[in-house]
């Protein structure tokens, strides 16, 4: 029992650590892409280091909104990590106190005070950034619901932990429809949901193109080292989310032992990078959309998922 | 003739290519340039070619794998090759193609006629005690020519209008592959002869509107006009 609770706060320390990496890795890998050098892949905890130690500008005129929220942005995927299989198959201590769909909206909990404290900022670009922010997330909403509704519909729960083996049991169970679709689906919404390329250019430096970005602008010192860090660790855990029961739920400690944890590490490290190169060829090789293409994006992604339902609910 | 521990996995591989079928369909629906349409239309045509091959071995019929052979020749090649000979540079134009909708209307209608076929097909199947090739088949082919026919209305362009004629014949081989395996094979060349045929004259009509107005953009010919009227 204690063992358990052990390994849950492990996958904590894992996501706070390793999140980082995964950011920087994924820039370098699009520099390189793009046939440039890039910054080195530890160049995020070099950022988080500088921005930890400089002083925070606070406007006068904000709120106590403003103060909260990157705190709030750092601890809600600290949470969400507490209920997924990042390193291990089998429930942790604290997996039954919260399924897929709390997950959900502990994750959007975030999103919404991040919204909320960039309107409080009174910067012009950051209320854009966050009404642009909320269109995405109403039109991705729908698709997470589904997707959602699919995996646990298959599986008989909405505990991650148990969605996770009733892919593969058996293993042919892995090429059905519905499966192969909802990874689609999911995929579309990371994509969406991260502010990558087809949706939002993550590297853009130009305020008026922003979606993601511009909500964080008026942060500095350590609110922008904990927006930022939170970010990298929203990523992950979508990521892990995706990577550990969506797609390939090989790879994680089946034993409850200490050592079959610890090789756990590299191997779900090794499942990111190697989807970060699938999505470093899809930043590559497509263009931004204009804003108002993300719905018909975003319906292409509604339409699989449902498409993965309906395969699913009326045959079975 | 097949190892009986691989029955499963052809069984899903063929769902598999059903789910992407139908996804090949809704994007005849939503893309916005011909090319893209002609390329969805490949790609759909090769997803009933792998269906019918699965269907061919589990069914351990040899006519279907015929069946499979003639569309891979017949529709991602030679199509594609009688419409860019008949119509000409319009099949690979990448100008934007209007709809009569826009596109996630057009989409979610489309999802709506998805849905429905679910329901039709669902008491056919129930009634007929039907196994799960059929299962899957015969509802994602019924799908396809709903929205085919979808999006022959809601389409103005010449082009994209033929595709989808053509992809509401590959729907409806879909769903036919499954139900009667065993339909004789000269029915079967006959029909593919005669796609070939439907192509041949929709590309020169094509063509001829073409040559008439300008474009292919026939939804927007909403008038009578004599011929040779200046």
């Amino acid at each position: 029992m204690d063992k358990r609770i052990l390994f849950n706060l492990l996958q904590v320390v894992v996501v706070l650590l390793f999140s980082p990496l995964v950011a920087g890795v994924t820039s370098r890998l699009k520099e390189m892409v793009q046939s440039r050098r890039g910054p080195s892949i530890f160049q995020p905890y070099r950022d988080l280091r500088k921005l930890f130690h400089k002083d925070e500008v606070v406007s006068e005129r904000s709120s106590w909104l403003f103060r909260f929220t990157p705190y709030l942005t750092f601890v809600t995927p600290l949470f969400v990590t507490l209920l997924i299989p990042v390193l291990t198959d089998y429930p942790l201590f604290f997996a039954f106190m919260g399924d897929m769909i709390a997950g959900g909206f502990m994750l959007s909990l975030g999103g919404f005070f991040a919204t909320l404290a960039a309107v409080d900022s009174a910067n012009p670009y950051g209320p854009m950034g966050a009404s642009r922010t909320r269109m995405v997330g109403f039109l991705a909403e729908p698709v997470f619901m589904i997707v959602f509704f699919t995996v646990s519909f298959v599986a008989g729960s909405t505990i991650p932990f148990i969605v996770q083996q009733a892919w593969v049991t058996p293993p042919v169970n892995f090429f059905e429809p519905s499966h192969i679709l909802l990874m689609l689906a999911f995929l579309m919404l990371i994509i969406a949901e991260g502010g990558r390329i087809p949706v939002d250019n993550p590297s853009g430096h130009f305020e008026l193109a922003m979606i993601d970005e511009s909500k964080t602008l008026e942060y500095s010192g350590r609110g922008a080292a904990l927006t930022k860090w939170g970010g990298y660790m929203k990523t992950f855990v979508l990521l892990c989310i995706f990577l550990n029961v969506l797609v390939t739920p090989w790879g994680v400690a089946h034993e409850q032992t200490f050592a079959a944890v610890m090789f756990a590490v590299p191997m779900v490290l090794g499942k990111i990078f190697c989807f970060i190169l699938v999505l470093v060829v899809i930043e590559s090789s497509l263009s931004k959309l204009r804003l108002f293409r993300i719905a018909e994006f975003l319906g292409a992604a509604f339409i699989t998922s449902v498409a993965a339902m309906i395969t699913k609910l009326f045959i079975s | 003739m097949v190892y009986p521990g691989l029955f499963p996995w052809l069984q899903s591989l063929n769902a598999l290519a059903g789910g992407f079928f139908l996804l090949c369909a809704f994007g005849l629906v939503a893309v916005r340039q011909a090319q893209d349409c002609l390329r969805l239309f490949v790609a759909q045509s090769l997803f009933l070619c792998l269906s019918a091959f699965m269907l061919g071995i589990l069914l351990h019929s040899s006519d279907l794998i015929v069946v499979g052979i003639i569309d891979f020749i017949s529709k991602p090649v030679v199509i594609p090759w009688l419409l860019r000979r008949t119509v000409g540079g319009e099949v690979h134009t990448r100008r934007e193609i209007t709809q009569v909708f826009n596109i996630p209307t057009s989409l979610l209608i489309a999802l709506a006629l998805t849905i429905g076929a679910y329901l039709f097909a669902m008491p056919l199947l129930r009634a007929g005690n039907a196994g799960e090739l059929i299962g899957s088949n015969l509802p994602i082919g019924l799908a396809g020519l709903l929205i085919g026919a979808f999006t022959m209305a809601v389409r103005r362009e010449a082009v994209p209008m033929a595709l989808a004629l053509i992809s509401m014949e590959n729907s409806a081989f879909f769903a036919g592959i499954a139900i009667a395996p065993d339909f004789p094979l000269i029915a079967e060349v006959s029909i593919a002869f005669d796609v070939l045929i439907l192509t041949f004259l929709i590309g020169l009509l094509t063509r001829a509107v073409h040559q008439q107005i300008g474009t292919t953009a026939v939804g927007e010919l909403t008038e009578l006009r004599e011929a040779n009227q200046s």
